[in-house]
């Protein structure tokens, strides 16, 4: 049973993942775009000037480089059997550069600054919501602290990301305005002085996300504890003289934990993608400005390639759930799902 | 809806009017014990004054761009506009009819009246959130109910498309087709086409959260007596289902209405929205392109943000509000 389960969970996987990456090879190319005119006309803006007659020449080269004027048919054997190997080939608009390459440098940046801030509001947010809806617990002051978080989960992340630039960064000069690093620093990782730099203008992004989200993970976490609090076991506990810590941690946050882990899960694999707006509101140097610049561009072979990852990092979120779900909740079982 | 209490003396439905009284008066009853639907609407009716004060006090030319004005109106270097004094900082002084009227909120750096773009833009951000979300929720639940009660090839279908759209992310898929049917449109783009691009993902949300609805109501003892009873597919969920679901299908439309307006700002803070209307998202998007927070034009940055923050505190509220009146579990209190 479990066996028949798994194959077809792993079959439906494979499913996802061809559709999404064929969705994401034809709706850039759908859209009627040229990335080489994009990316002649970016030349021109620079100052690289053609002669009318080398243009449709330089076109032709151009595509040709990148296969572009082979059949849409070829171009997605190409594509499927390439991705599957993560090459994506070179950028069009910052050629020379893979696409692989570009990933590399960007991915950092970004899983540094999400994963922390998403883990770091997950954890208060949770632990918070869960204290909120405790019958026996220091409810006052969490009553106090907890609903402006609620109301700033319902603003914009970006939006507050601006109101924390002026604050901190512009009136209070507290903080850098934007960016990943001084642009009058030379990135060196070894130099402490450097990571210092990077931490200071990583503060503000990442304080804006977790503000923002803290109040989403405390309300759903309050949610289920509030429905926990009636079940019988709950009375059962309470009955036994559990001591309040071990009926909280034990019968009602262990319980209620679960719906916030496969939420959680599901949220960390779009970190891949970065934060886009915040990226670029912050200009930080992650994965969100470079699919935001590939896009803008026409790109194909960058967005392919990041898009293949998300879609890849977000089906297997979804395919370890549903596979380790059973194990920690014994009450699901894997032929009802 | 019982929302009167069983104690109500019952003769008072002698009359139409004094029917009409009791169930507004059992409505207000019911609001007094839900405060999130008030502190929602109170905070939605505050926009709604605003954008009145607005359309009282501003013409709509003031919420023009500066190369709209007459040749003669437009302030130069020779000929500069009288507002262009330090003791009136709040002008950036690039409006043109700054002698006839009264700038409340003063002026941005494209010479519109900011009160008067407001007038405008909200009305349109609410038009682009009341496109999109009636829309997505409308498929939706035509989806939901489709997948749900027929189950079979079609639910698994349905499912399988909504489950593969929300890999990717949204904002992606959104950022691409905005880009291409700009294009079409030979660069131009109406906030409306805007709304409907919004829509085309705005159904992914509804389809799933009233499907699962559907199911548990599928297994109701009063749904399977209609069935027995003989009526068809579409008799159950029109005559039984519908009228059970329309207070969760109404909670989750504040919701749509939320989330197809967050989505419209952020494509519009990105540059990709419509350069001729004053959404509350293009003012965003000129804000940081003029860098309006470094320059400390505190006047023009700060009322959207505020506006934004208000609108979105409202909708949440009354959407936590309607959710509760929709499912009274969540009602008791801890």
């Amino acid at each position: 049973m479990t066996v028949d389960y798994l194959a077809r969970r792993i079959g439906m996987f494979v499913a996802v993942i061809f559709v999404a990456t064929s969705f994401n090879f034809f709706l850039p190319r759908f859209t009627g775009q040229d990335p080489i005119a994009t990316r002649l006309e970016l030349l021109a803006a620079e100052g690289v000037t053609t002669r009318a007659e080398d243009y449709a020449a330089l076109i032709e080269t151009y595509n040709a480089k990148f296969g572009l004027d082979r059949p849409l048919v070829l171009q997605y054997l190409t594509y499927l059997s390439t991705a599957v190997r993560f090459d994506f080939g070179e950028s069009i608009t910052k050629y020379p550069t893979r696409v692989s390459e570009l990933i590399n440098q960007a991915m950092p940046w970004s899983i540094g600054l999400l994963v922390t801030s998403t883990l770091l509001a997950f954890v208060v947010g949770t632990l918070g919501g869960a204290v909120l809806a405790w019958q026996h617990g220091p409810k006052a002051a969490f009553e106090l602290i907890l609903p402006p978080f609620f109301l700033l989960a319902a603003v914009p992340y970006y939006l507050l990301g601006l109101i924390l630039i002026w604050l901190l960064a512009f009136q209070a000069k507290l903080l850098p305005l934007g960016g990943g690093y001084a642009p009058t620093t030379l990135p060196d990782w070894s130099d402490f002085g450097f990571l210092w730099e990077v931490f200071k203008h990583s503060l503000l992004p990442a304080l804006s996300i977790v503000l923002a989200s803290i109040g989403f993970w405390a309300l759903g976490m309050r949610s289920m504890m509030i429905t926990m609090q009636g079940e019988d076991y709950m009375l059962q506990a309470e009955a036994k003289g559990l001591t309040k810590a071990r009926a909280f941690f034990r019968y009602a946050v262990r319980n209620a934990v679960l719906p916030q882990t496969t939420a959680l899960a599901l949220t960390l694999p779009h970190v891949v993608s970065g934060a886009i707006l915040v990226e670029r509101i912050f200009g930080y140097p992650g994965i969100g400005r470079v699919l935001y610049e590939a896009i803008t561009g026409f790109d194909y072979f960058v967005i392919q390639g990041v898009v293949f990852i998300i879609v890849l990092a977000i089906a297997f979120a979804m395919l370890v759930i549903d596979v380790i779900y059973p194990l920690l909740d014994p009450r699901i079982s894997y032929s009802s799902a | 809806m019982a929302t009167t209490a069983p104690t109500e003396p019952l003769a008072t439905s002698s009359s139409p009017t004094s029917d009409t009284l009791n169930q507004a008066a059992g409505l207000w009853r019911y609001m007094k014990r839900n405060p999130s639907i008030i502190a929602g609407f109170v905070l939605l009716g505050i926009i709604i004054l605003f954008w009145a004060f607005g359309t009282l006090m501003t013409a709509p030319e003031d919420a023009k761009d500066l190369a709209f004005a007459p040749p003669n109106k437009r302030p130069s270097l020779q000929n500069p506009h009288p507002c262009y004094s330090s003791e009136n900082p709040r002008e950036l002084c690039f409006a043109y009819d700054n002698e006839e009227r009264q700038h409340f909120l003063g002026t941005d750096r494209l010479g519109k009246d900011i009160l008067a773009s407001f007038s405008q833009g909200i009305p349109q951000t609410i038009m682009i959130g009341l496109i999109a979300g009636s829309l997505g929720t409308v498929v939706g639940t035509i989806l939901a109910f489709a997948a749900g009660y027929y189950g079979g090839i079609l639910d698994a279908a349905i499912r399988f498309i909504v489950d593969t759209l929300q890999t990717i992310p949204g904002l992606l898929i959104l950022i691409i087709i905005t880009i291409a049917w700009r294009e079409v449109g030979g660069g131009e783009m109406t906030f409306i086409q805007l709304a409907l691009i919004i829509a085309m993902l705005a159904w992914l949300g509804p389809t799933r959260v009233v499907r699962s609805q559907v199911l548990v109501m599928k297994q109701r003892s009063y749904v399977e007596m209609a069935r027995l009873s003989g009526m068809n597919g579409p008799e159950v969920i029109l005559k039984e289902m519908m009228p059970n679901l329309m207070p969760f299908i109404v909670a989750n439309f504040v919701l749509a209405v939320s989330s197809a307006i967050l989505a419209s700002i952020g494509l519009e803070a990105l540059g990709l929205g419509d350069f001729s209307s004053n959404t509350l998202g293009m003012m965003i998007y000129h804000n940081i392109w003029y860098g309006s927070l470094v320059n400390g034009w505190w006047w023009w940055w700060s009322p959207p943000i505020v506006v934004i923050v208000i609108l979105f505190i409202g909708l949440f509220m009354l959407s936590r509000g309607m959710d509760e009146w929709a499912n009274p579990r969540l009602r008791r209190r801890f």
